[in-house]
């Protein structure tokens, strides 16, 4: 029995268990109201108390075995477990029969178990940073125990090409030991973060202050929709028009000024994130701006400044704390931003300050580390994950110092 | 004595005049910083737009085909010998399935439109880099002449998956992909998401792992999808052993990236329903339960639901942590369960957009014009979801 058989038997076999069990144990309760005696809580409560205890203990046992299986404890045949659980949940469901009475307070019983399930919601998504930290540090432990952690984080030289070949146990005498130096990976994920702010936040901010300073109420409902669809382009679209129209282009204009660039350069995909990020500062802005009180602004009006001044010397200042959280954010989401990078920036990693040449970032290598063969047991393939667990650290440290931003120097007006 | 003052605008500051082209200038940044934004829209547009119309269209060639029996082994004898590089061989390549199954057509012979060959079409669209050798365009351009050369609307790109050939490579079997990856992420992510909203929203007590967990949802929220994929390859594919590149890995990991957006937004549509609601339920006895289930949840349902189509919308056009899965295999037919291995339609056109023959730029392009046109109108639902139920109370 495949696995895909066993769930479909699983789900296909404890859906309309559940449902019996509520109707069976729902109509044994009317019947038992239809005698005249007043039951404590609602039938639909007896039937919902009937059904977790035919559903509950049947996905209980069922995720034993799994997770038995999956710790290579033992492994039950399926037809077993299917028989096991069903039989359990039959058990609870008898059990659960047995217990309506007109005393029995079914309605708190079914409560119980309710909050219980809306905390376990609670903590998958604890449990999903969990693992993704986990996942993280443990592939990267092993990477270290290969590559010392300094030489990875200050070496200048990317070189994984042999970590094959000793991955395969084919590293001789004559093979040049690998080298994982990732300055360079950083170097370029910074210049074309760079680049990708001194696109964004210039457009996005005076967006912001434009549309919730100037325009009209109407403009400005025509105005954030057409800016949000940038927004909700796909990264793998960016990336496509960034490689195919707009790095050609700029070659060719490198070319009219007589310089040299190549096809791969980091303006490119930096400019095309830099657009990506443009709708994130000037929605996140926007709200800042709009959340400074009027009085401010009357206040200073009537002391005769003009608009912008106002909103250089009063609004903005009023509102730096979260556009500064908002930049942030912005440099985090682009030192994570892959699609792009991937398919318009260069695979060499290139120690330069010149935009025009080939550079490459953190997450090109994660994914070039990820796609096509992988060895769990060679270093290139676990570079990936130190390279994530740098990224993770950056964007964590990122959003810490913006929370704390926020909280530390909001103005308290009222 | 002194000057009477004037008050009229400007004369009272001699610093008046440059006060107000600053103020002029500031606005007109503003303006700039939009009309930026706009522009690249519509260049951006243009651009996509132009490169992908071409695709829609498919050329044909009306060749004569000799059903004789040698066809049945060998293709390339049931044409012309000069045309074999003219004519799809994709379709050729279905012509010995089609005698073997109509064997009364062996040794007629019929005059049809078929597909041409990549190049050819290529050729026809006066795309550079065509890959057309010239003794073939000679012939082309002969029976273009004969007016033995059409372009047709290219169905095929919307019935067929993915090919080694351009000419016969579509979008079914990514586009199957992603509606069982979708829904697998809706299955497990709209559920959880919104429970635990209900869980922090109506019934978490104000305590440390209360707070410990909104911290920790905002910062899933910020953290790269690639990370996401990471987790799926270490936790999902290499730990619990689902197959690599299946919609299973994918919809998880893509479940798990949704989770936090979809949170953030029930949360917030369950906060704007107002305190009374509840109170006036606990009023007429309800329990805490009763009072989420049969009241605030409703009202609060428009907003969630817009919360999670915009999350739903932004999983469906995400790549990286699904690259990192597997989920760019060649798949050349649709799969037909959540454990085959698959491709989603962003996947597709990455992989395509790898491929260096021509044919496949312009299908890369019209796939992401399908990709726009399903997400920008899921957004636009959102929008108008939103804008119809803005309940003041």
């Amino acid at each position: 029995m495949s696995t895909a058989d066993l769930f479909l038997w699983f789900f296909g076999g404890l859906i309309p268990l559940s449902a019996m069990a509520f109707w069976l144990a729902r109509s044994k309760a009317l019947s038992v109201e239809s005698t005249g005696n007043r039951l404590h809580s609602r039938p639909g409560f007896y039937g919902l108390y009937a059904m977790t205890w035919m559903a509950l203990p049947a996905l209980a046992a069922s995720l034993m075995f799994s997770a038995a299986h999956m710790f290579n404890l033992f492994t039950v045949p399926g037809p077993m477990l299917l028989a096991s659980a069903f039989a359990l949940g039959g058990g609870g469901l008898w059990f659960a029969l047995g217990r309506i009475k007109t005393d029995f307070r079914a309605r708190q019983a079914v409560e119980k178990v309710m909050r219980a399930l809306l905390l376990t919601a609670a903590t998958i998504s604890v449990l999903t940073t969990l693992g993704i930290v986990l996942s993280v540090i443990f592939e990267s432990i092993r990477f270290f125990k290969v590559i010392p952690i300094w030489d990875f984080i200050t070496g200048t030289q990317w070189q994984p090409d042999t970590a094959f070949l000793i991955g395969a146990g084919r590293g001789g005498e004559s093979v040049a030991p690998p080298l994982f130096g990732s300055l360079p990976i950083f170097a370029g994920t910074f210049m074309i973060t760079l680049i990708a702010m001194l696109v964004a936040i210039p457009v996005g901010l005076f967006s912001a202050i434009y549309m919730s300073e100037y325009a009209s109420h109407n403009a400005r409902g025509r105005l954030k929709p057409m800016l949000e669809i940038l927004a909700g382009i796909p990264t793998v679209v960016y990336g496509f028009f960034a490689a195919i129209t707009i790095s050609p282009l700029i070659v060719e204009a490198a070319h009219a000024f007589g310089l040299q660039a190549d096809y791969t350069n980091a303006l490119a995909p930096g400019l095309i994130m830099g657009v990506m990020i443009i709708p994130f500062i000037s929605s996140l802005s926007d709200d800042v701006i709009r959340a400074v009180p009027q009085s401010l602004r009357d206040g200073s009006l009537a002391l005769g400044t003009t608009k912008a001044e106002t909103i250089r010397h009063v609004v903005l200042p009023a509102a730096f704390p979260g556009i500064v959280a908002a930049c942030l954010l912005a440099v985090s989401r682009a030192i994570g931003e892959t699609m792009i990078v991937v398919m318009a920036a260069g695979l060499r990693p290139n120690l330069t300050a010149n935009p025009l040449e080939g550079m490459t970032t953190v997450t090109v290598k994660i994914v070039e580390a990820l796609t096509g063969d992988q060895e769990f047991d060679s270093a290139f393939t676990l570079s990936a994950f130190a390279l994530g667990l740098v990224l993770l650290t950056a964007t964590l440290i990122l959003n810490i110092i913006s929370t704390i931003v926020v909280r530390k120097f909001r103005q308290q007006y009222e | 004595m002194n000057k009477p003052i004037n008050y009229i605008a400007g004369a009272a500051n001699p610093r008046q005049k440059q006060r107000e082209r600053a103020d002029t200038r500031f606005r007109l940044y503003g303006m700039t910083a939009l009309a930026l934004a706009m522009m690249f829209l519509v260049f951006f547009f243009i651009d996509i737009i132009g490169k992908a119309i071409p695709a829609f269209y498919q050329t044909e060639v009306h060749v004569t085909i000799n059903y004789v029996e040698a066809a049945k082994t060998n293709y390339n004898k049931a044409i012309d010998h000069k045309l074999s590089h003219i004519v799809s061989r994709g379709w050729l390549r279905g012509l010995p399935q089609y005698l073997q199954a109509h064997p009364e057509m062996i040794g007629s012979s019929s005059e049809e439109w078929v597909a041409a060959d990549s190049r050819v079409d290529q050729y026809i669209k006066q795309h550079d880099g065509h890959g057309l050798k010239s003794r073939y365009q000679k012939i082309v351009d002969e029976m273009s002449a004969d007016g033995r050369v059409r372009q047709v609307f290219n169905s095929g790109f919307f019935t067929t998956g993915d090919s080694k050939l351009p000419e016969q490579a579509g979008i079914m079997a990514a586009a199957v992909g992603s509606v069982f990856t979708l829904l697998l992420t809706m299955l497990v992510a709209v559920p959880i998401g919104v429970m635990t909203a209900i869980y922090l929203e109506e019934f978490a007590d104000d305590n440390t792992v209360t707070r410990a967990i909104e911290v920790n949802i905002n910062n899933l929220a910020a953290i790269p999808s690639i990370l996401y994929g990471l987790l799926g390859l270490a936790i999902f594919i290499n730990f619990m052993g689902v197959p690599r590149s299946s919609a299973l890995a994918g919809g998880l990991t893509l479940a798990l990236m949704t989770l936090p957006i979809i949170i953030i937004a029930t949360r917030a549509s369950l906060r704007a329903v107002p305190e009374t609601i509840r109170e006036a339920a606990y009023g007429l006895g309800a329990s805490s339960l009763q009072t989420v289930w049969h009241h605030v949840l409703p009202l609060a349902m428009p907003g969630i639901l817009t919360g999670s189509i915009i999350g739903l919308a932004q999983a469906m056009g995400e790549t990286a942590p699904l690259i990192i899965v597997g989920m760019m295999a060649y798949i050349p037919e649709p799969s037909s369960s959540i454990l085959d291995a698959t491709t989603v339609l962003p996947a597709q056109v990455y992989t395509w957009s790898t491929e260096s023959m021509g044919g496949y730029a312009e299908r890369t392009s019209a796939g992401i014009l399908v990709l726009l046109t399903v997400l920008l109108s899921l957004n636009a639902v959102a929008v108008k979801l939103r804008n119809r139920s803005q309940q003041t109370w």
